[in-house]
């Protein structure tokens, strides 16, 4: 007798938990099938090295929306909240920003900072109340997508004549020529840089990073935590969440099939031949894994295949996790400094150079870094005394020319630790032990194709209407009964959950339609 | 002394489209003109012995066919003549060709890759569509999106039911079109290498991005959607170089009445209550006015002839950070006969196409990386042309005049003015590149002019010496061109216009900007309109 659900959902990272918590609670009878033997996918955590724990894919908490904050209950506790980003400069000089305030820059650039951080902050909490939405479709003569797109233009409209215009400006324009108009110091315009490209394929002075960068200020506030215990809490916390509205959760489950029969699904299959029919199918699988590997190209149109086929989603962001016997020295850094968000990004023609060689399938030979030492704030991650530091290092393309191997990792990874030093003086002689994942190795422990944390290429022609691809973007592709909810489908990666609550809300409406 | 209805500031191509729309309508117009030849960019220089120089602009297709033909500008001699598709030189010594004559392109194609020439038919079909959706837009003033005025609101209407004309998935496909890059979109179509390359030169020239810079699959359109008889996409030579173009506005500007003055530069703007009154020439001159248009870019006008007093200090930082930087450099080639390019067949047509030495578009963005490190380009894209092979009157018999536009070459070298070897050492890069492909093309050389764009910016006036009076960038097209709530041809200051090429729908020897600027002045000052409507495609 073959099992039956309501919803299955593939995957059990935090859009899947997300989207199975919120359809349970309005009913449905839900399963979760994860391939891991832990919940969370890139939300977790995991030793690297004896006694050190680190979470090794997202590592830091800025995103969540309050909708997803609200189904963890109890809410998590946080080591520490309301981090500062500090810009490291090679000569012990940094630039500290948070909030609306900077220190380390002349008078000139704090006050223009303090209006500059107004403004994205003003501009980020309108697209985000987009990105909080099931995006309409364009000329689909449907009443419902002239009235969401309505909305969107009053919106626009109330920000006021003067500020709607700099926000249609604004949108497509790049970040490396806002921030020279608006500042003088090279840290300052480096480290706003490297927020506005990091995890994309792109440089500061393309197009469309200002849209990036006011996708990074979407939570609350844009404050970074660490959450105590590191990011997979959030995901045992979703977890729990969901089996509580009755979600059942199964882990080293890997789907293997999603079941089609006369265009429509019927359930999926796991590795072991077991079958579970479901008429709902929610995959928090990239979208190429879900069509190409789970359902099958042939199911689908030609035109849908192909758009998907180029879907850009090859990753350029590596992890470094280091295990260190102590804090290094640092330009005299003290702990409370150290314990803050710490960004690699000399100015914002370093991070365009940076970029460059990941055009040709190179990785950086100067790389830019975003690095977070958790253990200052949590102790439970590392042994007593000893420290763990996590960094995002960019750029190192997925597809890098000749292929990912050990001696090009070790290189890599060499390069990495000289650029640390360079800023970090003395962590060199600190390091235990360390690790270095490539996307490709993103790509295997978080089975995301291409690695990349935003599953598909973060811009503007892959975003909102256009996510992941024309025809896919309200959650549903265009096969009966399946449906999107990772980081691919609408707005992005990130732990934000919004992809996770919008398809759990495209799911019910499309009940309701029917 | 003599009172003017308007003034245009400049005798370019835009500026002269405008006078000839104003004197049209009955205005006394007066155009004055900093140099001594008219023309702006679009001129027909003799500067080396009998040789004709189209020393900046060199090739034509987006002059606006509703303009040609309501300003009758082939009665004042202006002769376009299409000439033969383009070729990209190979590494390997293979060539890549593309020809007007679709069999034959599609034979040269499927020589290189059977599935691009397949795939070409769709992106053809595809490229055309957001062709006919732009031209339609190129006539008219963008509405302005934050106004709740009629206009505006029947003008944004409009845009939306020319798109929904559209079903969905055309729809998001021109969404995406917009914010591609040029490689990106290529890349869903193509796999070779040197098409691709033949192809996206059109999404950076005159724009200082990159082939894999989001935003320049649109550019690409500025050099699509123009036409030659109705031909879409197909280029011409304007016969006896670009400087035809002008003149023939010029004749029409002045069979309606209107004067042009050369050597009359611009030292300001005359501004008497809020109002623009007239302008003071570089000579001390004083001219009254009712009206100002300025053909000058956005940053001349405001930044150098208005005193800052003048507008309100919110708009001049707009202006001083409107983007106009130079990326395009040319060379103008007296030459003592035809360069040989071995690789292609004898008597092959491709010698009177475009030509380019560049066979990827890694090379390409690597081209796009010198520039953004301050320097030219050491393996730049050259679109090279010989338009005497078409248009025999442009030099002796038996001589050539070759036009070799070169991405990318910066206006400043990092940071600082350009030296004359340097300049001398660019010129020297163009030429051993196209020479690996023409072992008699150096030998040929009689003359030499190097334009960067500081020399452009010096004789033309033109900021940085942008090609287009300003990227065309997503940020400053549109109803942000040049500047969000500015779009309408109208300045801060009442009785100012702007219809230069940092207006809609921006650079190109197009004549629109002019066109719609004209149309504006004219509904201020309740006069009939002489602007002819754009006529769709379809």
């Amino acid at each position: 007798m073959t099992e039956r659900f309501d919803v299955v959902l593939v995957g059990a990272g935090h859009n899947g938990l997300i989207a199975a918590a919120e359809l349970a609670n309005a009913g449905r009878r839900v399963l979760v099938l994860e391939a891991g033997a832990q919940v969370g996918g890139a939300c977790i955590t995991r030793e690297f090295a004896d006694g050190f724990t680190v979470s090794p894919a997202a590592h830091l908490l800025y995103q969540l929306q309050p909708r997803a904050a609200k189904l963890l209950s109890p809410a998590p506790s946080y080591a520490a909240r309301g981090l500062d980003t500090l810009v490291l400069g090679e000569d012990a000089r940094i630039v500290r920003y948070g909030g609306t305030t900077v220190t380390g820059v002349s008078e000139a650039d704090r006050l223009a900072y303090s209006s500059y951080a107004k403004r994205m902050r003003r501009f980020s909490r309108l697209l985000w109340r987009w990105l909080n939405r099931v995006p309409p479709r364009l000329g689909a003569g449907r009443r419902r997508d002239t009235r969401r797109l309505l909305r969107m233009a009053l919106e626009l409209r109330v920000l006021g004549k003067s500020e709607m215009r700099e926000f249609l400006r604004l949108i497509g324009a790049n970040i490396y020529d806002d921030v020279g108009e608006n500042f003088s110091s090279e840290l300052l315009k480096g480290g706003l840089c490297l927020d506005a490209v990091l995890g994309t394929h792109s440089g500061p002075r393309s197009p469309n990073t200002i849209m990036t960068a006011l996708y990074r200020l979407g939570g609350a506030a844009g404050a970074y935590a660490v959450p105590a215990g590191g990011m997979g809490i959030i995901a045992n916390g979703l977890a729990m969440t969901a089996r509580t509205a009755g979600v059942e959760i199964r882990t080293d489950s890997p789907v293997t099939a999603i079941l089609v029969d006369n265009g429509r699904v019927t359930g999926v299959e796991t590795a072991d031949g077991t079958r579970i029919a479901s008429y709902t199918v929610v995959s928090s699988a990239d979208p190429k894994q879900t069509v190409f590997s789970l359902v099958g190209a042939r199911h689908f149109e030609t035109g849908f295949v192909r758009r998907l086929e180029k879907l850009r989603s090859g990753g350029n962001a590596a992890k470094l996790h280091l295990a260190l016997d102590r804090l290094p020295d640092a330009h005299g850094l003290d702990a409370e400094q150290l314990g803050q968000r710490l960004l690699i990004a000399p100015g914002h023609d370093a991070v365009e150079r940076a970029f460059n060689p990941a055009k040709y399938g190179q990785y950086s030979s100067a790389p830019v870094m975003e690095i977070s030492i958790p253990s200052i704030h949590d102790e439970t991650l590392a042994p007593d005394g000893q420290h763990v530091l996590s960094a995002v290092a960019q750029y190192a393309p997925y597809a890098l020319d000749g292929g990912w191997n050990a001696e090009q990792k070790r290189r890599f990874f060499e390069i990495c630790l000289d650029t640390l030093e360079a800023h970090l003086p003395g962590v060199r002689a600190r390091i235990i032990e360390g690790e270095l994942l490539t996307p490709v190795d993103l790509e295997e422990e978080f089975r995301m194709t291409g690695g990349h944390w935003h599953h598909a290429e973060l811009a503007l022609d892959q975003f909102l209407f256009t996510r992941p691809v024309p025809g896919a973007a309200q959650y549903r592709a265009p096969l009966d009964g399946l449906y999107f909810c990772g980081a691919g489908s609408h707005p992005g990666g990130g732990v934000s959950g919004a992809p996770g609550l919008n398809a759990a809300r495209a799911v019910l409406q499309r009940e309701g339609d029917q | 002394m003599k009172v003017y209805d308007a003034l245009v500031l400049g005798a370019g191509h835009n500026g002269l489209t405008t006078a000839a729309f104003l004197a049209r309508a009955g205005l006394k117009v007066l155009c004055l003109e900093k140099n001594d030849y008219i023309g702006g960019a679009a001129v027909s220089r003799n500067l080396y012995k009998d040789w004709i120089y189209s020393n900046c602009s060199y090739v034509c297709s987006l002059l606006r066919p509703e303009i040609y033909r309501a300003l009758e500008l082939h009665r004042h001699g202006l002769q376009i003549t299409p000439y033969g598709g383009s070729v990209t030189f190979m590494q390997n010594g293979d060539y890549f060709g593309s020809y007007h004559d679709p069999a034959v392109a599609y034979r040269e194609m499927a020589r290189h890759s059977r599935r691009d020439a397949d795939a070409y038919a769709r992106y053809s079909s595809d490229t055309q569509r957001q062709c006919r959706l732009i031209r339609d837009f190129l006539l008219t003033t963008p509405p302005d999106p934050t106004s709740l005025k009629p206009r505006d609101l029947l003008g944004l209407k409009s845009i939306g039911e020319r798109l929904v004309e559209h079903d969905e998935m055309q729809i998001y496909d021109t969404l995406r079109f917009w914010t591609s890059s040029v490689a990106d979109y290529l890349n869903e179509y193509f796999e070779t290498d040197v098409i691709k390359a033949a192809l996206s030169g059109s999404g950076i020239i005159g724009t200082a991005l990159g082939v894999h810079s989001p935003g320049t699959a649109y550019v690409l359109l500025h050099h699509y959607m123009g036409d030659v008889d109705g031909n879409v996409g197909a280029w011409g030579f304007a016969r006896g170089g670009m400087g035809a173009v002008s003149n023939a506005l010029a004749g029409a500007f002045r069979a309606a009445g209107g004067e042009i003055r050369t050597e009359a530069g611009i030292a300001q703007i005359t501004v008497k209550k809020g109002k623009a009154r007239g302008v003071v020439l570089e000579s001390g001159e004083e001219i009254d006015a009712r009206i100002v248009v300025s053909a000058m870019d956005v940053k001349r006008t405001f930044l150098d002839c208005l005193q800052a007093s003048d507008l309100p200090e919110t708009f001049l930082e707009r202006v001083r950070h409107f983007k106009t930087r130079g990326s395009s450099g040319k060379l103008n080639i007296a030459l003592d006969g035809l360069p040989e390019f071995p690789a292609l067949p004898k008597g092959s047509p491709l010698y009177h196409a475009d030509m380019h030495f560049i066979d990827s578009m890694q090379r390409m963005e690597r081209a796009y990386d010198d520039w953004k490190d301050g320097t030219w380009s050491k393996d730049p894209y050259v679109d090279m042309v010989i338009p005497t092979l078409t248009d025999p009157t442009m030099a002796p018999p038996g001589k050539h005049f070759m036009s070799c536009f070169v991405q990318y070459c910066p206006h400043q070298l990092e940071g600082r003015d350009w030296t004359n070897p340097e300049r001398q050492a660019f010129a020297q890069t163009v030429i051993d590149q196209i020479a690996d492909y023409s072992p008699n093309f150096k030998d040929l050389i009689l003359d030499v002019e190097i334009r960067t764009p500081a020399d452009i910016e010096a004789q033309i006036g033109i900021t940085e010496g942008n090609i287009f009076h300003g990227e065309l960038t997503l940020d400053q097209l549109l109803f942000n061109r040049p500047l969000p709530g500015f779009a309408q041809y109208r300045a801060p200051i009442a009785g100012l216009y702007l219809c230069g090429s940092s207006t809609h729908p921006g650079g190109g020897v197009m004549a629109a900007p002019g066109a719609n600027a004209a149309r504006e002045v004219l509904l201020d000052l309740k006069r009939p309109n002489t602007v002819p409507e754009g006529f769709g495609d379809d």
